[in-house]
């Protein structure tokens, strides 16, 4: 692998660009792996690099369907945040953001990881408790976030309205300054490098069409369009299509699959300096480092894998940012698109063994799957080399759903009287 | 008026001037120009920066999908647009535009030495460097890299325009008034359909408008349309997403092209449902891709005709033309006949037909074929171009100040992608033509692939005899995307064309690649050696072209953002000086200051009002159900933990309602009515919801159960009157309901009158104290409101807020249920086991409280906390450890879900949630707060009057 | 937008009308208390999450109130039938 510098990219510059390599070579599947991730995003991209580089297994393929990078990771809003309240979600993201910190010079791939700084808006008595709740216990947990004062908020986000006269007034926000943003496919593109250096193969236009169970239930390998490829350990990182290849494993998962969206405006200069969120108002936006505002909007209300969204979502999510931010309303829409949020009971993933002996799974991150990443890589690289659960991931299993030890942070924030 | 404006063409009224300014300088063109053409016309061609090299551009395309020349307007405070097209802004008196992307100023752009040091700012090179020294990213690099990109600035004031929406239903929608367009319309023109034409430029004829010949045909299709009832048609108005089931959603733009916008609406955003669509959106001309295409100057050929014959004016004196297509030789006579001369003609192609070589003959141009333009002259306007023979041989200059390209044509696909319609690869156009159908939708005319445009070749990129490392021959004008970018990108291994679309930025401007996703996509196939079908194509995504956030959102702002809910006796309270809180949608009184009074203070004395004589407070917001039915009691059974079907007819009872999975959602007071009847109580956030749940309950699990549900939050006002004073006040007023305590004992319901209307009078207390609720029609709220304070003034009958009710509920240890419980509190965590009927076999979520981590030990339960200073009053949301010493993380047990100074008891109480909480009772605790450790004791949850002697008198 | 066709009213609206109600045909147990907590879970969670047919509720909230069954493949969206609750499964 040739290493990335400025020298490099100088010297290369001077010789007009012809002497760079691929990023990652293009593989042929082989007959047989010590370990197979079934999907090429962030997550499973980045399980392979950590099961090469920490975990010691490095006779590995990454199988994508369609290109890699290609699903959540490059149509999220790049929005990296750890303030969650419960201990467990607290952990597990925390995990994700301090290997997000260094993360470019581990890859020796610049990620823009932007440690802007993510806002949280309250705009009634309830969110003003749910958020203390939030902050102090984040305070505990070694997680920083601190409450602001309306004031202190627009200083910090000065296009932020806090007109006392507003439908949803701000009455003061939670800021978690190491929270960010950070350019999506450089995450996905900066993994496959550093995974194929150390041996992995990378496999795109492969979509996996069963998963092979031996006499004994246990995983035998994926068969795929290009034939059946053998792996004694099996993680599946598929984001919204996890429900069909577990199914193909024989296994019925709590998961439905929503369609979301997101957009963007027009680039303009430098104006947005951090990351936005209100749940009342729904509406979250930052601004990325070529100007366009980025902008999440909800959910459609039915199952569909079709990553393709209604017209009223996104007035409802114009609606609510040209209230929170009313100078953005000239602003214009350049381009909007959907992708597939896999979503469980509780909204929180599921990370971890599965009743299958060698199938591990990573899944149901629902709208929050980009901030964690590498901390999802990590752990599920951990969990397939150990064949058990970090205890960081262990309470995010499956069991979970029969014991009724959920992990329900949007139940924790809930609408109140 | 001088420079080039050619007299006698064009479609622009020359007996009306209009001043515009650009960049603080003073243009004059007339009515119908845009800014482009009245630009062009006074012989500007530098019209903008690009977004990476700060290279100098013109005019690239006459359309929307110029990615060149965009401007900022600005028409008064709060009215700044930045990024518009220059080609789409129609000018008008006064208008004010100005260039962007540069500094100082446009012709001497500082940043325009990226330009030099381009050959180090390849496509990616972000990813390969800024890495080090690390704290160099956030300090330095980034910020930097953030300021050079962007492209306008953003608007700084509160835009005052509004905007405005509709739906509209139609038989046909018809997408693009050119001529395939027009004559989809025209065939349904006086039938009894409804038909909508929509097309985005201000007038009808798309291309027509650039062609005289069809002005005739044109001018009657108009008036034919325009008489039509059942025609109706939308100009300035574009179609920019095609959704689920003939959706299709289009803004139209009301004002911005009128000196005087008045007061109307800026735009409008149509929502149309069609029976059918026809898109006839056209197609558009490619670019070629060669050194220099990106000079001022050098544009599309359809665009050089378009500004001559719609806007009568030439793009030079001596315009040369490079083609691969038959097209642009049409274009180039056309301009010769307009009187514009044409110093060349220059075609990548061997052979052509030869009928255009006798015509170019016949008009004198000279003709090179096999041959290509390899560069330009002119920095910010064409001065000449170098053409070779595709060999590399016979290198020589021709004299030119402008140049027209001609590439083939891509059919616009945009709302056919949308709508998920399918799309085949046509080898001879070298472009992506409609193949199957999603929706009840065709294309006509060009965007079909259809067009008689004579043939051409494909050429991803011009032959040259330069090294092609060492030239900028560009691909996405606006992105500053190159060939050797995308040649880079292959290289690399970015083998999709969406990793090769990502990594380079091709098509991603603000023109979302409409001139560059095709020459992107040739040229990424052909470095990969595969067919480009094998390369793909990027999905088309909305919108079309770039809609204002205003109009998407609509009336939906400020107060219209979303309804306020308000109670009948809301008027009194903001008359009476109360402070309000919103509550869900509702806006609910929180407390009434008094002169000079704090919230604190005023709440301490609307405790003691209530403890000490009579309080009166507005419960409209909670939610009310009425249950009607002879199984409704059963159904209450199944639907609450409680037992119901014991509960006499005048009698009420607190009801706990679980989800499935057992975990608390609502809770409320219901009294049953008759044994027919229950009036069910909710609270104010959760009424639709439990209504919801119950429907569904209802009528998906237990159809056979005879009930109806009907929500009546909005049917009663709800008046609490709270205190040992409160029968006193009651009996003085008139009713026929016996209010003494044997004949109405506490938790039990009369119907009867009170003040002269109908009443359900409920005995309840939410405070601890003698209580009622008195439920009238909500037209008579305020009424009977003003006649119980009137009442009670004998006994200083204080009206007091939601925060007063939050303390008293909580002396007396009543939950609310959304603060003490979050979604994840048992009945068993909540210390509510008393509500759930022991003997009933099932009921909602019973079955998920016996699993096995609902049962296990050490869950969070609900209790009483208080403080070993008994003036501290902990802050809701604080956390609880046991010990206060450990390292961070620390293990936490709970936290405080409510917390108040009780003026009752002189001291403050909370209520918390805290692992093992029953079994802890007494256990002193800590609270780690930033700078003070404070110290809690567990108590029981019933902090004033726990043997409830005060309800019951 | 979707448009949807209610059995009820046996018109076709436009989705704003409509409240989705998740998967179909699920049926509540007749004793929960009889189940198992494995039982109880595919019960309460688990769902078919079908990539292509799917079965799901809908409710007419903003007109007739009723809820009723829906096939609809969940690639393209598109409805293939609807049909009254407690009708067989299609």
């Amino acid at each position: 692998m040739t290493r990335f510098s400025a020298l490099n990219l100088f010297t290369k510059a001077l010789g007009g660009h012809k002497g760079w390599q691929e990023q990652w070579p293009t593989a042929e599947p082989k007959a047989s792996y010590d370990a197979i991730i079934v999907g090429g995003g962030g997550h499973g991209l980045g399980a392979a690099y950590y099961l090469a580089s920490k975990y010691g297994i490095t006779n590995v393929a990454v199988i994508e369907k369609g290109w890699i990078g290609g699903g959540n990771t490059g149509r999220n809003t790049t929005i990296i945040r750890s303030n969650y309240l419960y201990d467990e979600s607290a952990h597990l993201f925390d995990h994700a953001v301090k290997l997000w910190d260094g993360l470019s010079q581990e890859l020796n791939y610049n990620v823009m990881y932007s440690k802007r700084g993510v806002l949280m808006l309250a705009h009634n008595v309830h969110d003003v408790q749910s958020f203390k709740r939030h902050i102090h216990a984040n305070r505990l947990n070694g997680v920083d976030n601190e409450w602001l004062t309306p004031e202190e908020a627009q200083a910090y986000c000065p296009p932020l309205s806090i007109d006392p006269n507003a439908r949803y007034p701000v009455m003061g926000a939670a800021l978690q300054r190491r929270g960010g943003t950070a350019r999506h496919d450089s995450v996905a593109w900066g993994y496959a490098r550093g995974a194929a250096s150390r041996g992995v193969d990378i496999i795109q236009n492969c979509a996996v069409t069963g998963i092979r169970r031996g006499p004994d239930g246990a995983v035998e390998g994926v068969e795929t369009e290009r034939g059946f490829i053998a792996a004694k350990k099996v993680g599946v990182s598929a984001a919204g299509n996890s429900s069909v290849l577990m199914q193909m494993a024989g296994l019925r998962f709590p998961l439905e699959s929503y369609p979301l969206q997101a957009l963007v405006s027009e680039p303009i200069k430098p104006v947005f300096p951090c990351v936005v969120m209100s749940n009342t108002v729904h509406a979250y936006m930052s601004q990325s480092d070529k100007g366009e505002l980025v902008i999440g909007a909800g959910t459609d209300q039915y199952v569909s894998y079709s990553q393709r969204g209604a017209l009223h979502i996104i007035e409802h999510t114009l609606a609510s940012i040209c209230e929170i931010f009313p100078i953005f309303r000239r602003m214009r829409m350049l381009r909007s698109w959907g992708g597939i949020v896999d979503v469980t009971p509780d909204r929180s993933p599921i990370l971890g063994k599965t009743p299958v002996p060698g199938l591990y799974v990573n899944c149901g991150w629902g709208t929050g799957g980009f901030k964690a990443t590498p901390g999802a890589a990590d752990l599920l690289a951990y969990t397939i080399a150990h064949d058990a659960p970090h205890p960081i991931n262990a309470p995010f299993n499956l069991e979970r759903f029969r014991t009724g030890r959920l992990i329900d942070e949007a139940a924790a924030a809930a609408v109140a009287h | 008026m001088s420079g080039y404006r050619v007299t006698g063409a064009g479609r622009v009224d020359r007996a009306r001037t209009v001043a515009f300014t650009f960049d603080g300088q003073t243009y004059q063109g007339y009515e119908g120009d845009t800014l482009a053409s009245a630009l062009l016309a006074s012989g500007v061609t530098l019209f903008g920066r690009s977004f990476k090299y700060h290279r100098p551009r013109g005019v690239m395309a006459a359309g929307v999908e110029d990615a060149n020349a965009l401007v900022s307007v600005t028409r008064g405070p709060g009215r700044f647009t930045p990024n518009l097209r220059a080609t789409a802004v129609e000018i008008y008196e006064g208008l004010e535009a100005s260039s962007q992307n540069r500094w100082p100023s446009l012709k001497t752009d500082m940043l325009a030495v990226n330009d030099r040091l381009g050959m180090f700012f390849p496509a990616g090179f972000y990813n390969k460097t800024f890495m080090w020294p690390r704290s160099f990213w956030e300090k330095l690099y980034e910020p930097t890299i953030r300021k050079m990109a962007g492209l306008g600035n953003s608007p700084t004031e509160i835009d005052p325009d509004h905007y405005t929406a509709a739906y509209v239903h139609c038989d046909l929608l018809v997408v693009g008034a050119g001529r395939a367009g027009l004559e989809a319309a025209l065939a349904e023109a006086g039938s009894d359909k409804r038909v909508i034409l929509i097309d985005e430029q201000n007038e009808l004829g798309g291309w027509a408008l650039s062609d005289p010949d069809q002005a005739q045909w044109l001018a009657q299709s108009v008036a034919t349309l325009t008489a039509a009832a059942n025609v109706r048609i939308l100009t300035r108005c574009t179609a920019f997403g095609f959704y689920h089931d003939n959706f299709v959603g289009a803004v139209e733009r009301l004002t911005d092209h009128l000196a005087q916008p008045g007061s109307g609406a800026r735009e409008k955003l149509w929502r149309i449902r069609a029976g059918e669509v026809v898109l006839a959106q056209g197609a558009i001309e490619r670019p070629l891709v060669f050194e220099g295409n990106d000079t001022p100057g050098v544009m599309l050929a359809s665009a050089a005709r378009t500004w001559l014959y719609r806007y009568g004016v030439a793009i030079g004196r001596r315009p040369a033309l490079m083609a691969s297509h038959d097209s642009g030789w049409q274009d180039a006579f056309a301009m010769a006949a307009g009187g514009v001369t044409i110093s060349a003609i220059v075609d990548v192609r061997d052979t052509v037909d030869d009928a255009l070589l006798r015509q170019a003959a016949d008009l004198g141009i000279a003709v090179h074929l096999g041959s290509s333009v390899i560069g330009v002259s002119g920095r910010h306007k064409v001065t000449g171009v170098e053409i070779a023979a595709n060999s590399g041989t016979g290198r020589k200059r021709i004299a030119c100040d402008a140049l027209m390209m001609a590439g083939g044509w891509t059919p616009t696909l945009h709302l056919w992608s949308h709508s998920k319609g399918t799309i085949a690869w046509d080898e001879s156009l070298g472009a992506y033509v409609p193949d199957k159908a999603n929706e009840n939708v065709r294309c006509a005319g060009a965007c079909s692939g259809q067009m008689d445009l004579g043939t051409g070749v494909v050429v991803p990129a011009l032959p040259t005899p330069k090294d092609a490392s060492r030239i900028k021959a560009f691909v996405d004008f606006q992105n500053d995307v190159t060939a050797k970018d995308i040649g880079l990108a292959v290289r690399e291994g970015f083998k999709s064309i969406e990793h090769v679309k990502r990594y380079t930025t091709n098509g991603m401007a603000t023109d979302q690649g409409k001139t560059s996703n095709i020459n992107g996509l040739q040229l990424a196939a052909t470095a990969l050696g595969r067919p480009v079908v094998d390369v793909g194509l990027t999905t088309f995504r909305p919108p079309y072209t770039p809609q204002t956030f205003g109009a998407l959102a609509g009336h939906a702002k400020d107060a219209l953002f979303q309804a306020t809910r308000k109670t009948g006796i809301d008027g009194w309270a903001q008359d009476n000086g109360a402070v309000f809180e919103p509550v869900s949608q509702w806006r609910r009184a929180w407390y009434f200051p008094q002169d000079g009074e704090d919230m604190h203070a005023a709440v301490n004395r609307e405790c003691r009002a209530v403890r000490e004589s009579v309080g009166i407070f507005d419960a409209s917001t909670l939610g009310k159900i009425e249950v009607v039915g002879p199984d409704a009691a059963e159904f209450l059974n199944r639907m609450y933990t409680n037992p119901w079907k014991m509960l006499e007819p005048g009698r009420c009872r607190y009801g706990l309602l679980l989800r499935e999975d057992g975990f608390i959602t609502d809770d409320g007071v219901a009294g049953r009515i008759s044994p027919n009847r229950f009036h069910v109580t909710t609270t104010t956030g959760g009424a639709a919801r439990v209504l919801a749940m119950m429907e569904d309950y209802l009528q998906t699990e237990w159809p056979d159960l005879d009930v109806w549900l009907t929500s009546t939050t909005e049917q009663w006002s709800v008046i609490a009157l709270q205190g040992p004073r409160a029968r006193d006040v009651l009996s003085a007023l008139d009713t026929d309901i016996d209010l003494s305590p044997e004949a109405f004992p506490h938790m039990s319901v009369r119907l009867g009158q009170i003040c002269g209307v109908p009443v359900r009078l409920f005995r309840v207390s939410f405070t601890g104290e003698l209580g009622f609720e008195i439920n009238v029609p909500a037209e008579y709220g305020p009424a009977v409101w003003k006649q119980i304070v009137a009442a009670g003034q004998p006994y200083g009958i204080t009206p007091y807020g939601t925060e007063t009710m939050h303390v008293l509920r909580a002396e007396k240890g009543y939950i609310i249920v959304g603060q003490d419980t979050d979604g994840t509190v048992t009945p068993m965590d909540a210390g509510l086991n008393w509500a759930i009927g022991k003997k009933k076999k099932d009921f909602v979520g019973k079955r998920s409280l016996a699993r096995p981590d609902i049962v296990a030990p050490g869950r969070k339960h609900l209790v009483g906390l208080l403080t070993e200073d008994p003036s501290l009053v902990l802050e809701e949301g604080a956390q609880i450890v046991a010990d206060p010493a450990q390292p961070v993380p620390m293990t936490m047990l709970g936290h405080v879900t409510s917390s108040y100074w009780s003026e009752a008891l002189g001291r403050s109480i909370a209520f918390a949630l805290v692992a093992g909480g029953q079994e802890r009772m007494d256990e002193t605790l800590h609270i780690p707060m930033p700078g003070a450790v404070h110290k809690a004791q567990v108590s029981g949850m019933v902090f004033f009057d726990p043997e409830g002697a005060r309800i019951n008198v | 937008m979707l448009l949807i066709h209610c059995p009820y009213c046996d018109e076709k609206r436009p989705e704003i009308e409509f409240a989705y109600g998740g998967e179909a045909h699920i049926a509540r147990p007749l004793d929960p208390s009889a189940l198992s907590d494995e039982e109880w879970e595919t019960y309460l969670f688990i769902r078919s999450n079908a990539r292509g047919r799917h079965h799901e509720r809908w409710r007419h909230i903003h007109g007739c109130g009723r809820f009723f069954n829906a096939v609809r493949d969940t690639v393209t969206d598109k409805f293939e039938t609807t049909y009254k609750a407690g009708e067989e499964r299609r």
